[in-house]
């Protein structure tokens, strides 16, 4: 790196620190020992006074984490010590619908990063993480009314055991591999909503989720169901302290849209450099459903995500929009798939990647069009931006096709940032930062356009802050 | 402003493209660099307003009696320097009026009203005859040739409180007749009102039938091969440019 991309760099590092990276000392109700162990599991569910039948759920998938091995493909995950790992830490308190009851340490952590007043602004109801536990969980007594929950989703194994049994692991089976095996086993925290027959929430629902202490590993675990003709959009965001150790986040997702139901799930992936990002997500769209995943990942030291959607009803419809960012030594993993499994489906997967200065991206997507989905169409879109020399970027497609009358398109572009498009906006006086960063955005302008306002404020906010110096 | 360029020699790679370059353009005054393709005209431009692209081997570029050499393209901006660009460069996903409210704000220091930037801009566009709706596309994205020219016309209309020295790489090319009297005229207007200094490039007496320079300038193959007024425009058209190079 030049000096000057050292001191981007570096104000980079100190804008995070500010504004998310900052610790907060908070006095915490229990912490599990350090690593895994049968025991640990069963101190977890002992801790969350837990049914018999998760705590099976949680030892078996325990023993399928043990015996899978690591991925052998993606990024380099031998960095992750699953021994130097805290898998349970309980924040104190209980867990409250308001903000006066969060205990003050907690609330002024969430208070520093915006969340009480963002809810306020802009959401019908919202809910916020704290390591292992939601501490705060609020739904509009009129979406209430309507028979929507929106509850963490511990609370759920005891107020909704039959929703939770029917669907709990159906999509993503701890088998699945390794991290699902994983978040399976400790499972802690995450969202719970049910939306009923014909209800549509106007506004979205959000969730925060924060890590606060130094190794500590967050597995939060969310099912959506959204009965027939039920429309939702929920939001997560995230951020971390900057530690020198590494952390790790494996969370679970899924998703049950059910006959022409709608459900849009938006994250902005925001952890601090010193997070593994290890997620499973995944829908099931029934007839005419239509499901959206908008996955924007900025943060992190290593991600692996890509969210999928099972069609599984005739003329249902997925959707999946990646924005990938990578700065210095930062690896985005990150892609989509959708898997034809009926009759006049359709898809699209759309990705965007900028990597700067030593970032990597990587685009992995996988369109299945099984023998039995007539009338299957799909469009897979991925473009990179590089903007140095040494920044990477790596596609891997898939296409798995058993019908002939399938209509798939395919499409890559790598760019590189180029010389002529800085020059031309340096000489109407913008800084060679604010020139760059003007292309980026632009780069992906036709996905942040269709987030939400305050997220696509907020993640072109982030951005301009990841901009670092040199033209490739 | 005063614009000097003193023995300037430039290269690109291992390529000498400009070689020994002498040029004064005195306050307010109108220059015009004439020559044919591949003579050096559009990197002299783009070296006056900083490309990475280029290195100086030799000589200096002086703006007020000041060396501008060390700066960067957005400083020598800020001075007041606008280059008009024969090839317009197409930015996917940034949006037109967004871009001028940005460069606006980023030459004159202050931040731009949006109303008050619409106003102005919409006159402008009228005047060039232009469509109001290209305000809402992407900057330069899928212009037509025309609509590219016009569009840098109208950069130099919105920004022109902060433009001092304009720099006018071809608006002429591609242009049909009529396009390029309002360009030529607007441009014309412009400078006038605002007293700018001007160096005019182009290969073609056309669009001085509409401007009035008051200093020719004939480049050949990196040099500056004929100097005077407006009657060396006349020679040009009437015997090429091989006349010069052939002595």
């Amino acid at each position: 790196m030049t000096q000057q991309e050292e001191r981007i760099v570096g104000q980079r590092e100190d804008e995070y620190l500010k504004r998310y990276g900052f610790k907060d000392d908070i006095k915490y109700a229990f912490k599990s020992d350090k690593g895994l162990s049968e025991d640990i599991v069963r101190e977890i569910s002992k801790q969350k006074n837990e049914p018999e039948w998760m705590l099976e759920k949680r030892l078996t998938a325990y023993k399928m984490f043990v015996s899978k091995p690591l991925p052998t493909w993606g990024i380099d995950l031998s960095g992750i010590d699953f021994n130097d790992i805290y898998y349970y830490i309980k924040p104190g308190g209980k867990k409250s619908d308001s903000w006066e009851n969060v205990p003050e340490d907690i609330k002024k952590t969430f208070d520093k990063l915006g969340i009480p007043e963002a809810e306020r602004k802009f959401f019908a109801g919202a809910e916020a993480q704290f390591d292992s536990e939601v501490v705060y969980s609020h739904v509009k007594a009129e979406l209430e009314k309507d028979g929507v929950i929106f509850i963490d989703t511990d609370t759920a194994v005891k107020k909704y055991p039959e929703l939770m049994k029917k669907y709990f692991g159906t999509l993503i089976p701890p088998t699945d591999n390794k991290f699902a095996a994983l978040n399976t086993a400790v499972w802690s925290g995450g969202s719970f909503i049910f939306v009923p027959k014909g209800v549509k929430v106007a506004m979205p629902l959000q969730a925060y989720f924060r890590i606060n202490a130094d190794k500590a590993g967050q597995f939060e675990r969310t099912l959506i169901i959204a009965e027939e003709g039920a429309d939702v959009t929920y939001l997560e965001g995230c951020t971390a302290p900057i530690y020198i150790g590494s952390s790790l986040h494996a969370a679970n997702v899924e998703i049950v849209a059910h006959k022409g139901a709608h459900v849009r799930y938006v994250t902005i992936q925001n952890w601090s450099k010193n997070v593994y990002n290890l997620v499973t997500q995944r829908a099931f769209a029934y007839e005419n459903a239509y499901v959206e995943w908008i996955d924007a990942n900025i943060g992190s030291q290593g991600n692996m995500k890509y969210p999928s959607v099972y069609l599984k009803g005739r003329g249902s419809k997925g959707e999946i929009l990646s924005i990938a960012v990578a700065g210095n030594g930062q690896i985005q993993d990150t892609g989509g798939k959708v898997l034809h499994l009926a009759e006049d489906t359709s898809s699209k997967i759309i990705s965007k990647s900028v990597s700067i200065g030593s970032g990597t991206t990587t685009f992995r997507g996988l369109v299945y069009v099984g023998d039995n989905s007539s009338g299957a169409k799909s469009a897979v879109r991925c473009d990179a931006l590089l903007l140095d020399k040494e920044s990477k970027t790596n596609t891997y497609p898939k296409m798995q096709i058993f019908r002939d009358d399938a209509d798939i398109t395919h499409e890559a572009t790598v760019g590189k940032i180029g010389e002529d498009q800085v020059f031309y906006l340096m000489s109407r006086g913008l800084s060679e930062e604010e020139a760059i960063t003007t292309v980026v955005l632009g780069f992906i302008q036709d996905l942040t356009k269709i987030l939400p306002m305050e997220y696509s404020i907020e993640l072109k906010r982030l951005i301009k802050l990841d901009m670092s110096k040199s033209v490739g | 402003m005063v614009l000097e360029i003193k023995n300037l020699r430039v290269s690109a790679g291992d390529t000498d493209i400009i070689k020994g370059i002498n040029l004064h353009v005195g306050d307010g005054e109108f220059h015009v660099i004439m020559g044919p393709n591949g003579s050096g005209k559009t990197t002299l431009a783009k070296v006056i307003m900083g490309h990475p692209k280029y290195r100086i081997t030799g000589g200096d570029i002086l703006v007020d009696g000041k060396s501008i050499v060390a700066l960067s393209t957005d400083k020598r901006a800020k001075l007041g320097l606008f280059m008009l660009f024969q090839n317009p460069i197409e930015i996917e996903g940034v949006n037109f009026i967004n871009f001028l409210r940005t460069a606006k704000g980023a030459l004159t220091d202050s931040s731009v009203g949006v109303k008050q930037l619409m106003d102005g801009i919409k006159e402008n566009i009228k005047k060039l005859r232009m469509s109001e709706e290209i305000i809402n596309r992407a900057l330069n994205q899928g212009f037509s040739g025309g609509e590219k020219k016009k569009s840098e016309v109208l950069q130099l209309s919105v920004l022109k409180d902060a433009i001092r020295l304009a720099i006018l790489d071809e608006p002429d090319s591609g242009l049909d007749v009529d396009a390029l009297r309002i360009v030529a005229e607007n441009i014309g207007s412009i400078a006038e009102e605002r007293k700018m200094s001007v160096l005019l490039i182009t290969h073609y007496k056309r669009i001085l039938d509409n401007m009035k320079p008051r200093f020719v300038h004939v480049m050949a193959d990196g040099r500056i091969v004929a100097e005077g007024g407006p009657e060396l425009i006349n020679r040009v058209e009437r015997d090429g440019y091989e006349s010069f190079t052939a002595r």
